[in-house]
């Protein structure tokens, strides 16, 4: 990336009497010119993402019930993270499917994507057609993708159809089993994030030198041996990408689940539990920043991986 | 001969893996669309795994007319057509500075937005939902005087979070350019202004493209800020507004398929008119351009 940078001065780490001259190049429009491009993105990022962010982890530390005006928020410590860790039902459930929902997207559809994108790169007959099917339900919203597999699961669907059972009595209930639910729910997230993998890995592949593919090809390694062993190692920066991008949308799920039951019975997870604790019958803020901060929590190692891998170079 | 039969078997794998995964990503789609098009009391009758016997357009027309579904689409515009166009602006004008120009704030500020942008929603609107009861807007935006509920509230968010993804995007692209051409523009005597809207924000045109796919596309898809700003159902753009049509159209599943598929017939077109802007926009930002 170094080589890249194509900065008028020296980098950013040119000695301060430099800088000064340099700025003096501006005139009095210029600077405030400068200062409204920065300032007025910034100022409403900051205003909009960062300070609400930084209150909810204020908010986790005190009680509120969202009712009263801000008079009413009383500090607590850290009694909603005690209660929730021993009152609270559905926080060991939630905790359970996130960590679920992890591992089962770094085994299957991650290692799936991967294999997906080895096969079309082979650029095979119908490799294009395939392609574009494994694309489609990255333009599908999660929330038509949950309406669009309830057709297939759902009692009378196209599932128990196959199964030769739709009766409402004795059927497969797919949603509705507590035990089965949350494993149809990470089929279905799975369709979805498969084709995202498989699509950053087939941008990556295509910037891998070529001459590193026939010079195992001379050596006469085998189209597998020459991914697993050249492509693969040479594909390290899309690979932490792949992690993080799967370590963060794994915390982040909430559109699917909600749509199919609002996160219940057996499907509950942290991001719909902060939602319930606001917006739910009894209004607890303080739970639901603590869940959030939580979450936060769980979300800054990997946004601090990615920081690390994508500005690296540049310092 | 050995290494002919070889690939020959490992060409026939592929394509039973492939056929079979191409299979699974299909059905689910094309099983919604032509439930879609089939009469509720026909499917009551003989199940929903059966040979159609009349295939009609009804249920779209009662989802979209009867069940006034248009209005949502014109929300979906009036939300996403704003919330893309200052995105992409504001984006780039932050993009423009720290790449263009040696502050030291250049990577700090690149990591805040960039950052911002990861973090969980849920993290965010506790306060953001309080901050927007308490913000008051003129009474012609909202007759409650308050910024929650209104589309303008949406469309804020969705710039504050997206112009993070757009910024980290936007300056990776713009390091590409040479800067030469920067230089010619400073030895011409050009403004900072000038040198960002007449020489550079013209060259940005294909990254503009390939992100504005992408984030109409998100905008449109987006669930969560919809629902949680947005308390008045009749506000809600389309994809929101699938959790009340579902509640709506419940007793009615082959209504509810056409509202599925007229919500994402939009993306569809999308995708298949803009495929290489879309996955362009998707590569630019995870692998560095």
């Amino acid at each position: 990336m170094s080589t890249t940078r194509t900065d008028l001065t020296t980098a950013a780490g040119a000695k301060a009497p430099r800088r000064r001259r340099r700025r003096s190049n501006f005139t009095k429009k210029d600077r405030a010119v400068l200062f409204g491009l920065v300032g007025l993105p910034t100022v409403l990022h900051v205003l909009f993402v960062w300070v609400p962010a930084i209150l909810t982890v204020f908010l986790s530390f005190t009680f509120w019930d969202g009712i009263g005006g801000v008079k009413n928020i009383h500090w607590a410590g850290f009694q909603n993270y005690h209660q929730i860790f021993t009152l609270y039902d559905a926080f060991p459930k939630a905790l359970r499917n996130n960590a679920l929902w992890l591992g089962f997207f770094a085994f299957v559809p991650t290692p799936l994507g991967i294999l997906l994108a080895y096969f079309i790169d082979k650029n095979l007959k119908g490799s294009k057609f395939y392609q574009t099917a494994f694309y489609l339900p990255m333009v599908l919203s999660l929330a038509v993708t949950g309406i669009v597999w309830d057709y297939v699961f759902r009692t009378n669907g196209l599932v128990n159809s196959l199964l030769g059972n739709t009766n409402s009595e004795t059927a497969i209930s797919w949603f509705g089993d507590p035990h089965k639910n949350i494993w149809v729910v990470l089929g279905i997230a799975s369709w979805r994030h498969i084709g995202y993998v498989m699509l950053l890995y087939l941008a990556g592949m295509k910037a891998v030198d070529p001459s590193l593919h026939e010079a195992a090809g001379i050596d006469g390694a085998s189209d597998w041996y020459t991914f697993r062993r050249v492509v693969f190692p040479s594909l390290r920066p899309v690979n932490v990408i792949i992690i993080v991008v799967t370590v963060i949308d794994s915390l982040r799920a909430f559109d699917l689940v909600f749509i199919i039951n609002r996160g219940r019975n057996g499907l509950e997870l942290l991001g719909v539990l902060v939602y319930e604790n606001i917006f739910g019958e009894s209004s607890r803020i303080g739970w639901g920043a603590a869940l959030a901060t939580m979450l936060f929590l769980m979300s800054i190692i990997p946004i601090m991986v990615y920081l690390y891998q994508t500005f690296r170079a540049d310092d | 001969m050995v290494t002919g039969k070889k690939t020959a078997l490992a060409h026939s794998i592929t394509t039973v893996f492939l056929t079979i995964f191409g299979a699974l990503w299909l059905v689910p789609i094309l099983w919604t669309m032509y439930q879609s098009l089939r009469p509720y009391g026909e499917v009551l009758k003989y199940g929903s795994f059966s040979i159609a016997k009349t295939i009609n357009f009804q249920n779209y027309y009662t989802a979209l007319v009867q069940s006034e579904m248009w209005r949502y689409f014109i929300n979906a515009v009036v939300v996403a057509l704003p919330a893309v166009l200052l995105t992409l602006f504001l984006a780039s004008m932050v993009a423009f500075v720290v790449s263009r120009y040696s502050f030291a704030f250049n990577i700090p500020l690149l990591m805040l937005f960039t950052a911002g942008n990861l973090l969980p929603a849920q993290l965010v609107f506790i306060p953001l939902y309080r901050m927007y009861l308490a913000i008051p807007v003129p009474h012609f935006i909202n007759e409650n005087g308050v910024l929650y509920d209104t589309q303008l509230g949406l469309i804020l968010i969705h710039v504050a979070f997206q112009m993070g993804f757009a910024t980290f995007v936007l300056s990776n692209y713009m390091k590409t350019i040479p800067k030469e051409i920067s230089e010619s523009a400073l030895v011409d005597g050009a403004s900072v202004w000038v040198h960002y809207s007449r020489i550079m924000l013209p060259l940005l045109r294909p990254a503009l493209a390939s992100l504005g796919v992408l984030m109409t596309t998100w905008i449109y898809n987006d669930f969560f800020w919809s629902v949680a700003l947005l308390k008045t159902g009749n506000k809600r753009p389309i994809t929101a507004a699938l959790n009340n049509l579902q509640g709506e159209f419940f007793k009615d599943y082959n209504l509810l398929a056409a509202g599925a598929t007229l919500a994402f017939i939009p993306t569809l077109i999308v995708f298949f008119a803009l495929r290489r802007q879309f996955v362009a926009g998707l590569t630019l930002g995870s692998t560095k351009g």
